[in-house]
């Protein structure tokens, strides 16, 4: 049992307690975390920022206003309904399409068809705050639903991959991709049984894939190789996962972020607390990343020159040298 | 620097609630385990005597210092007596006196002690007693002996042995024997032992007492030798010369008086009888702390109605409970739904004892599940449903109870203890986690629920544990110590250790 745990501290594995007591209480105060956490307030600091995300249709903060939900999306087929202050996922509804037939009958992005009375309940469901990390009131948010670019189409089973970027202090540390499949609902997370990719960060090209800890080469559902994808526009992605430090100010951060088919990859959220499965998509440890970045921090770096040290350092195959 | 802080912080919490244990457990003598028993010995003396006609007044010698033995309490019984307790030369001196009285006169005064071998009393230094006077032809008897048994040993110890040897040799020198003439009981004798230690200027008295064993009617009190060597009292027996005070010896006086001294009456007689008796060693404790003035009792849980008590004894139980939750999240790493609803369950199980508490439970949540899943349908805002969830569950409770005493199963009654809300809580959290993460982790969260609330149980059930707690509440900030110290634990936690197992290099 300490072999095993030694083990893991020569091998750099980051843990949950550390985590929580080292970087998230040291490097994120707590009144930062309104503006992760209420994704209305994230989009607009990011617009601020000159960061690209999706376009928001409208939001609905109250009951009256579930209302007003069919004058929203009445131009719009497919949009994404999200909580405000959801948390991991929970609570987001993809709408890909409507019925031919019923204008209100919307289809999800299971295939599955969906009421414009089930969707107002959710919408009721969200404002009332189910979906609330403190449980108090919310609002819903319903906004562009991204048409994902054809690169992850083999990878994924419905749904929209993400690419999801940790960002230490700045420095973005360590990358993968979030591939949804039948188990997850179409949802890129993790513990909703959505596969995960490392992502070498010099190179932009996914590595082997995890799911449910358990480390898998191809994808579930599709059974395509998982490995050697190449992101598109990787640069554009670690400058505007380094720039989310600007605007959270958030010191331990995961940056979220989709690829447009046709608007190139836009951040969907950012997450205060992110998860620690990234370690096993990209078999390496966040710790050893960490203590790299500690060393060579400056502080007057802007984010594309963070990135490209990012880019410089954080190599897949320079480690695998090293090793 | 937290860190730092953290560790100071437990370190002085854990200091501060182990020394006033350790104050309550030694000094005030608190019992570490329930039931513990300690003998309590009460010794009354019966004093009769016939009454004159003017007034009377009875002095007793009673107990003052007891090595060994630690007073519980004391008290008199006398018709018509004033009683009061002075000090004498000896020690203590009961006193009564009566103006007049009739006929035959009795008189109880009695003490209860228990034993206490760490019963430390300080007891005076005496000066050097003056050389008795002694008239020929002893003088010259006791001067020759002590003479020769100065010769014979090299300090006081070794001298009061030497020279009991002398005075009990079955075939004595003439000195001896011309002094043993006059002597006619033990107590003679020891008179004599420490007259002759006084010619050799060693301090020396005479102690009465008696051996404690069991019930004893009319126990007879023997005389024993005591000196001082300089340091300390010892004691000797003066028939053989050992030093050593039998086990459980009850010293009742000091010196050469008389027991009793009663002017004014006739025909007394002293009758002393031993009983023993079980205590529990909390109410001897209490009664010691009340006697000592110790305001520590005052602020012990024994102080409050028994009612109260019984509230706290379970309440104490709660932090032990938080600890193990503490211990399982955090250092383990199990899944639980809310922070301390394993807990909460934990205490209901108290009642419904485990293997009936986790059926209840399971029974109780699936049914409540399902009839969640049904509620689902109606599309409810949050706060009804959740209302909607809560009356559920309390009717479920309801027709669980009956359901099971109409079976014959009382045990199904006691379903009624659970904490409603939190039933309600986790069927919605559980629910909403069956739904966003499916069955699997739904079940997850409520089996590892289940396995913490029963370690609680386990620990939170602890008989001895609880006893400690609630004798010495200030354990608990050792406990919150360990909850301080468990709040900066950053190593990994037991389950991660298998989920990143792929990550350790070969």
């Amino acid at each position: 049992m300490f072999a095993t745990a030694r083990k893991l501290r020569e091998a750099g594995v980051l843990g949950l307690n550390e985590r929580n007591a080292e970087f998230i209480m040291r490097l994120n105060p707590r009144r930062l975390y309104p503006r992760v956490d209420d994704k209305v307030l994230t989009k607009q600091l990011a617009l601020e920022a000159d960061m690209a995300v999706p376009d928001l249709y409208g939001i609905i903060d109250n009951q009256g206003d579930v209302r007003r939900f069919a004058e929203i999306v009445k131009d719009h087929d497919s949009f994404v309904v999200k909580p405000a202050q959801g948390s991991g996922g929970d609570g987001i509804l993809v709408i890909t399409g409507r019925s031919k037939r019923k204008r209100d009958c919307f289809r999800r992005s299971s295939g599955l068809l969906i009421t414009e009375a089930e969707i107002a309940h959710h919408l009721s469901n969200i404002v009332s705050g189910q979906y609330s990390l403190s449980g108090g009131k919310d609002k819903a948010l319903i906004e562009y639903c991204v048409h994902f670019d054809p690169i992850f189409a083999e990878v994924s089973y419905q749904g929209v991959p993400d690419v999801r970027v940790i960002v230490y202090r700045g420095y973005p540390a360590m990358a993968m991709v979030r591939l949804p499949t039948r188990a997850s609902d179409g949802k890129a997370n993790l513990h909703q049984g959505a596969v995960g990719a490392g992502v070498d960060i010099a190179l932009g090209e996914t590595l082997t894939g995890v799911l449910k800890n358990e480390v898998v080469d191809d994808h579930p559902d599709t059974g395509a190789l998982i490995a050697g994808l190449k992101i598109p526009q990787w640069d554009f992605i670690l400058e505007s996962a380094a720039r989310g430090y600007e605007v959270t100010g958030l010191g331990y951060l995961g940056v979220d972020m989709v690829i447009d088919r046709d608007r190139g990859p836009l951040m969907l959220e950012m997450n205060a607390r992110p998860g620690l499965n990234i370690q096993i998509a990209n078999g390496i440890g966040l710790s050893t990343r960490i203590r790299r970045i500690d060393e060579i921090y400056d502080a007057d770096a802007t984010p594309a020159e963070r990135a490209a040290t990012a880019r410089r350092e954080f190599s897949a195959h320079r480690q695998l040298q090293m090793l | 620097m937290t860190q730092r802080y953290v560790l100071v912080l437990a370190v002085l919490l854990t200091t501060v609630g182990l020394s006033l244990f350790v104050y309550k457990w030694q000094v005030l003598g608190f019992p570490l385990s329930e039931n513990q028993d300690t003998p309590v010995w009460t010794i009354e003396s019966a004093i009769s005597f016939d009454s004159g006609p003017g007034s009377i007044k009875v002095n007793l010698h009673i107990p003052t210092l007891t090595p060994g033995f630690r007073q519980l309490n004391e008290n008199s019984v006398s018709r018509g007596y004033g009683f009061s307790v002075n000090y004498g030369s000896g020690g203590r001196e009961a006193q009564w006196a009566i103006r007049r009285a009739d006929g035959r006169q009795t008189i109880y005064y009695r003490i209860s002690v228990f034993e206490d071998p760490g019963s430390e009393q300080a007891d005076t230094t005496p000066p050097f007693p003056p050389p008795p006077a002694i008239n020929e032809p002893f003088r010259t008897a006791v001067d020759v002996i002590v003479a020769e048994v100065r010769e014979h040993s090299a300090d006081t110890a070794s001298f009061t042995t030497e020279l009991l040897r002398r005075l009990n040799d079955p075939s004595p020198d003439p000195n001896v024997e011309l002094l043993m003439s006059e002597v006619g009981n033990n107590a003679d004798f020891v008179d004599v032992a420490t007259m002759m230690l006084a010619s050799a200027r060693i301090p020396a008295r005479m102690v009465r007492g008696f051996e404690l064993s069991g019930r004893q009617r009319n126990a007879d009190l023997e005389p024993w030798l005591e000196i001082h060597d300089g340091d300390r009292w010892r004691f000797f027996n003066p028939t053989t010369g050992e030093e050593n005070l039998p086990d459980r010896f009850f010293i009742w006086w000091r010196g050469n008086e008389q027991l009793i001294n009663v002017e004014g009456g006739s025909n007394v007689e002293v009758d002393f009888a031993v009983q023993e008796a079980h205590l529990d060693a909390v109410a001897i404790a209490k009664s010691q702390a009340a006697k000592s003035g110790a305001t520590m009792f005052d602020f012990s849980l024994y102080s409050l109605p028994i009612q109260t008590q019984a509230v706290y004894a379970v309440l104490l139980m709660i932090p032990i409970g938080a600890l193990v939750m503490v211990v399982m999240r955090n250092i383990v790493g199990i899944d639980a739904f809310g922070t301390f609803m394993p807990v909460l369950i934990a205490l209901a199980f108290r009642e419904t004892k485990l293997v009936w508490g986790i059926v209840l439970f399971t029974v109780l949540i699936a049914l409540g599940l399902s009839i969640r899943f049904l509620l689902e349908r109606l599309r409810l805002l949050l706060v009804p449903r959740l209302s909607a969830v809560l009356i559920v569950v309390v009717l479920l409770m309801l027709i669980i109870s009956l359901v099971s005493h109409k079976m014959g199963m009382e045990t199904g009654l006691s379903v009624a203890l659970f904490p409603m809300v939190i039933i309600a809580m986790t069927i919605e959290r559980m629910s909403v986690v069956w739904e966003e993460r499916g069955p699997g982790d739904a079940m997850r969260a409520g089996g590892g629920s289940l396995l913490v609330a029963t370690i609680a149980y386990i620990f939170m059930g602890l008989g001895w544990l609880e006893h400690l707690i609630f004798t010495f509440p200030e354990l608990l900030l050792v406990v919150l110590a360990l909850v301080l110290l468990a709040g900066r634990y950053t190593g990994y936690r037991l389950l991660e250790l298998g989920r990143f197992k792929a990550l350790i290099n070969n």
